[in-house]
Parts: structure tokens; sequence; C-alpha cells
């Protein structure tokens, strides 16, 4: 099967920066694909690079196929929904949405019936007359989204869309984006450096780190089995542990990595475990997160609300399962 | 500092505001007085009379007209070639990044800064190096060379409130570079551009120093008047034509002011 999206070696490189170093990577048709990565990360880079706004200094890109080096953005089959939406301000709604079919020559009524249309499906109908200057920022990202998906695209980029969003605003849209992709079967690709985003929406994700992919997989492998130390504590903030002490309770000499909720804390002094000193709490809410002092080693344990808690600065016992502990590739 | 809203100013303060707006435009509406004046040889307040017929005689003297012709020439052609030029340069300066880019854009400015004068006596001798006989296209030359400044710093003021994902945007939605340029640039820059023209074409209209040193024989609105304050024939004409002079370059400063006012928000952001 054709790739929706495949990079082969790409590199991108500004002067001596390595914005996007020899990356590999297959994206499959009609899939929600998140690139996941701390900012100047390259995950960007990689989304303008398909977007056709940067060229690769190095290495190939094909979109279904068709080579993309040196075709021009206006000619890519791709469309992107912009961070800042980048709405045309003298335009009203309906205009905006219908210029990608304007400026390919549709005639005046077909496209402002398909700009109506594109308004409804992302449940802004009816908005067309309005200036983007008097929509709230969830509108003018849905005006941006109507914007980009009227032209039909095989892939469609979305850069941070969620980013100037408030919370409970930005879990509506993480729904109604992976429905809308699911209706539509476009392969979404999506960039952001929230790992919760990420996990929830996306089918795949790449982890990105100083220019590179660490790891692609799916959100559960990318959170439940890191490759690598950076993946480990990037997603989801996972207890990284040196060679030496997983070799005391695993028997390899391999860094391992230990979700925080897998970790038990009791205030028995005697018995299996690791012997370790609280030294802070962190009321989330549902959760709370405790700060551990395991003799030199900061640990990171989950545990759910309403769980009594030894004090600050007292003595406790650590356990969890063997299967928690994830030994990584990494060379120790 | 700013002081507060409503709070009136000192009687005081109000008097000195007064005669200093009376001091600066007196003058002005003392050259409109003057050009209904009955004394044709020089100013005499009051007035012995008050007349139309200067008009009568302004409007049938071809010298006049000429002069008028020039000027307006000089001025729509050095605006048009500023507009190019200067929508160019604000375009490169604000949406890339390359070496040596602030100093092209203190290049630019500095023919404002300069003095007329050293524009004028550079551009003088730059003419007879390179044996370009002094024509319309002189004036016309010296003349863009402070027009394209009016023009590249309004332009480049809108370029940086304008969004540069806008642009990407346009290309990304399939616009080529001059459909990009026809729907989302043009749009967003031409009150910009309007008020850049009118200016440049204001200040083209009534200069006097580069265009004595850039014209040859021809004489554009201010020159004209000049060489009539030297002598002294039917003086209330030039009067009138001052009055005219003031109209067309106040006008469209006015307006310029209009255009550029508002518009304080980002165009194109979406926060």
């Amino acid at each position: 099967m054709t790739a929706a999206v495949s990079f082969k070696q790409v590199s991108r490189h500004f002067g001596s920066v390595r914005a996007v170093d020899a990356v590999d990577l297959d994206i499959v048709p009609g899939e929600f694909f998140a690139m996941l990565g701390p900012s100047g990360s390259g995950k960007t880079t990689c989304l303008r690079l398909i977007a056709g706004f940067e060229q690769p200094t190095a290495g190939s890109i094909s979109i279904f196929g068709e080579r993309a080096e040196g075709v021009p953005p206006y000619r890519r089959n791709v469309n992107t929904v912009f961070q800042d939406y980048a709405l045309f301000p003298h335009l009203n709604v309906l205009d905006n949405v219908a210029y990608g079919l304007m400026v390919k020559g549709v005639g005046k009524a077909e496209r402002l019936k398909a700009a109506e249309e594109a308004l409804s499906l992302v449940r802004l109908p009816g908005y067309g007359a309005r200036r983007p200057g008097q929509l709230s920022g969830g509108q003018r990202q849905r005006v941006a989204l109507a914007r980009a998906l009227v032209n039909q695209p095989k892939v469609l980029l979305l850069d941070e869309p969620l980013g100037a969003l408030d919370l409970k605003l930005r879990e509506n849209m993480q729904e109604e984006l992976k429905s809308l992709q699911k209706v539509l079967g476009i392969t979404f690709v999506f960039v952001t450096h929230d790992q919760g985003e990420a996990l929830s929406m996306a089918d795949r994700v790449a982890v990105f780190n100083d220019g590179r992919i660490m790891q692609v997989g799916t959100p559960e492998d990318i959170y439940q089995r890191p490759k690598t130390r950076f993946v480990a504590d990037f997603v989801g903030s996972s207890n990284v542990l040196p060679p030496d002490f997983v070799q005391r309770y695993a028997g390899q000499h391999r860094w391992g990595s230990l979700r925080p909720e897998s970790i038990r804390v009791s205030t028995a002094t005697s018995g299996d475990g690791v012997a370790a000193r609280l030294v802070g709490t962190n009321y989330l809410g549902a959760t709370t997160r405790l700060a551990l002092d395991a003799d030199g080693l900061r640990l990171h344990a989950m545990v759910p609300a309403g769980t009594a808690l030894p004090a600050e600065g007292e003595a406790v016992m650590l356990t969890f399962n063997r299967d928690s502990l994830h030994l990584m590739d990494e060379p120790a | 500092m700013r002081s507060d809203r409503g709070q009136s100013a000192p009687l005081g303060l109000k008097i000195a505001a007064g005669c200093g707006l009376l001091f600066l435009h007196l003058p002005i509406l003392l050259i409109f007085v003057y050009a209904f004046t009955t004394e044709e040889k020089s100013f005499v307040w009051p007035p012995p009379g008050l007349t139309l017929q200067w008009f009568a005689v302004t409007w049938n003297r071809p010298d006049v007209w000429e002069a008028l012709s020039l000027s307006v020439r000089v001025a729509a052609i050095s605006t048009a070639i500023a507009l190019v030029l200067g929508t160019l340069c604000a375009a490169a300066v604000s949406q890339t990044r390359f070496f040596g880019r602030e100093a092209i854009s203190l290049l630019v400015i500095l023919p404002i800064a300069l003095p007329g004068i050293i524009t004028g006596i550079a551009l003088r001798s730059a003419f007879s190096l390179a044996d370009i006989p002094f024509s319309f296209w002189t004036i016309v030359l010296g003349h863009a060379t402070f027009c394209v400044v009016v023009v590249y710093n309004n332009a480049v003021a809108r370029f940086r409130r304008t969004s540069g994902s806008m642009i990407e945007a346009s290309m990304d939605l399939g616009a080529d570079g001059f459909q990009t340029f026809r729907h989302v640039v043009l749009p967003n820059i031409a009150t910009a551009l309007l008020a850049g023209g009118m200016l440049a074409f204001a200040l083209s209209f009534d200069e006097v120093i580069v265009t004595t040193f850039t014209a040859g024989q021809q004489q554009t609105v201010p020159i004209w008047m000049l060489e009539e304050l030297i002598r002294p024939r039917q003086r209330p004409v030039t009067n009138v034509v001052a009055m005219v002079v003031v109209l067309v370059t106040l006008l469209p400063i006015l307006f310029a002011y209009y255009l550029t006012r508002d518009g304080d928000q980002i165009a194109g952001s979406g926060k």
C-alpha cells in the first residue's frame, strides 16, 4: 500500500541547526497521526515539509506516491490548519472558507454552497456573513478547519490547533476532531507538544527530539513501552530507573521505566520493596502526585485521591509489580 | 505621562495653546485674504478692497497652468514609482530575513532624514557626471527618492501588523504568488498604500529644494511662486495659486491620516 506521506532520510538544516535530521517516516492513509515533541524538536518543521513551506536539505518526501520535493504548496493536495488560524481579516467567514475554491476557479454559486456545507460540518452553519474578528477563538478554529476541509485534501495538517483554546474547549475539540476524522476518512497529521492530546487522539504517535524521531507507535506502545529514557520521561513523566537499580529488581543491567501510577506506597517499615522517604505531595484533583527519595533516586508516584497519605519526611515502602517495570532498548 | 481624562486644563495653558495655534495658522489665513485684495503691487493690511478678479486672471495665465500641470504630472509619476518600489522594498524587509536587512531599511529612510539640499546636490552632480540632461524625468527621479520613503514607511508598518502565516495560508489553499498578492496581500495593505501614496503626492507637489537642483528651465508650482515673488506683477495671483496648493496638499494628508488612524489590532492574528 502506498503511504499517505513518506519520508526517506529527510533532513532540513538551517545553517548549522539540524531542525530535522535524517528522518524516516511512513504515515498510513486514513490514520490520525500525531507528531509529539518539545518545542524545537523538529515536529513543526516536518509538518512544513509536508505542506511545502520548507524544502528538505536532503532526502525525499512523497505524498501518496508522488514526489513532493520542489512542488510548491499551492500544487499539493494537502491543507493546513495554522496555529494562529491565519484567517483573512478582510473577508467574511463564508469567503474565507470558499477561498481555496475561488482561486481554483470554481464558480461563485458552487463554491459558496460548498463553503456553507463545510461550515455545517464544523457546526457553524449560518456564520458565513460574520467577520473573523467577530468570532471567538474556538469559532475561528472551526472556520480554519472548514477552510482547509472544503478543498477535500488528501492529507490535513494541523499545527498545534488546540494550543490557543482553554481547557474545556480543548477537550470538546479533541473529541470533535477525532470523530470528524473518522467520518471523513482523511489522513490527519497533527503536531502537538501536549502528550495527553497526542495519546488521546492519535492512532499512532511519533515522538520527536532534537530533529529525530525517538519512537513511532500506538499511544499504548509509546506510553507502556518507551524505547528510550527521553520517551519515558516526556510521555507521561515516567520514572526513569538507572541500570544498577533495575538490576536489583529485574536481574538485567538495563535502563528501565516505571509509571508513577504503578508504584504503591505503604507505611510499612519492613518487608519487600524499595525503602524511600516522602519529600513532597502535589494535589491534582483526581490523583495526588508524591515525590519520593529512594536513597538519592528521585521517584514519583501517583495515588488516587482519598488515599491516606504519610506525612512529608516520613519513611515509606514502595512496591510495584515486576511486570510494570519496563526495560528499555537504550544501551546502559 | 498622561493627564487625567475630563480634567480641564488651566486657563493660562489654554491661552498659550491658542496663541501658538494662531501664530502657526494666522499667516496662512492672511495669504487667503490677500487673494481677494484689490491692491496688486504690494501686500497692504488691511486690504483696500475685495475682489474676485484674480481668480479670473489666474485662470487665464498660461504660465500658471504650465506650472500646475508639470507639478501634477511630476507628483503623479513619482508617486507611482514610489508605490511600486516602496511596497516591494517593504515586503522584502518585513517578510524575509537576509544579510544587510537593517542596513537597507536605514538606506531607504535616509533621503528623508538628509537635508534636501544634500540630496539635491548629490543628484545634480550625479546627473552631470552621467551626462543626463535636466528634464521632466530628472525632477521625477529627485522626487521619487523621498516619495519612496513615505510609501515604504506606511507599507512596512502595515506589513508588520499583517500576520505572515496569512500568506502561507493562501498558498496552502492553492493560490500562487500572483493570486496571493491580488487576493490577500493587496486588500490588507491597500489603505496603507493609499495613505502613503497621498502623502507622497503632497510632498512632491510642494517640494522646492531638490527640484531647484534637478529641474532645468521648467517650473513646478513652488518654483514658479518663488519667481513671482521676485518679479511683482499681478501679485494676488500668487495667493490664488497658494490657496489651490494648500487645498491640493492638505486634503490628501487629512485623508491619509483618517485611513491609517484605526486598526491597531494585528490583521490575521487569531488570538
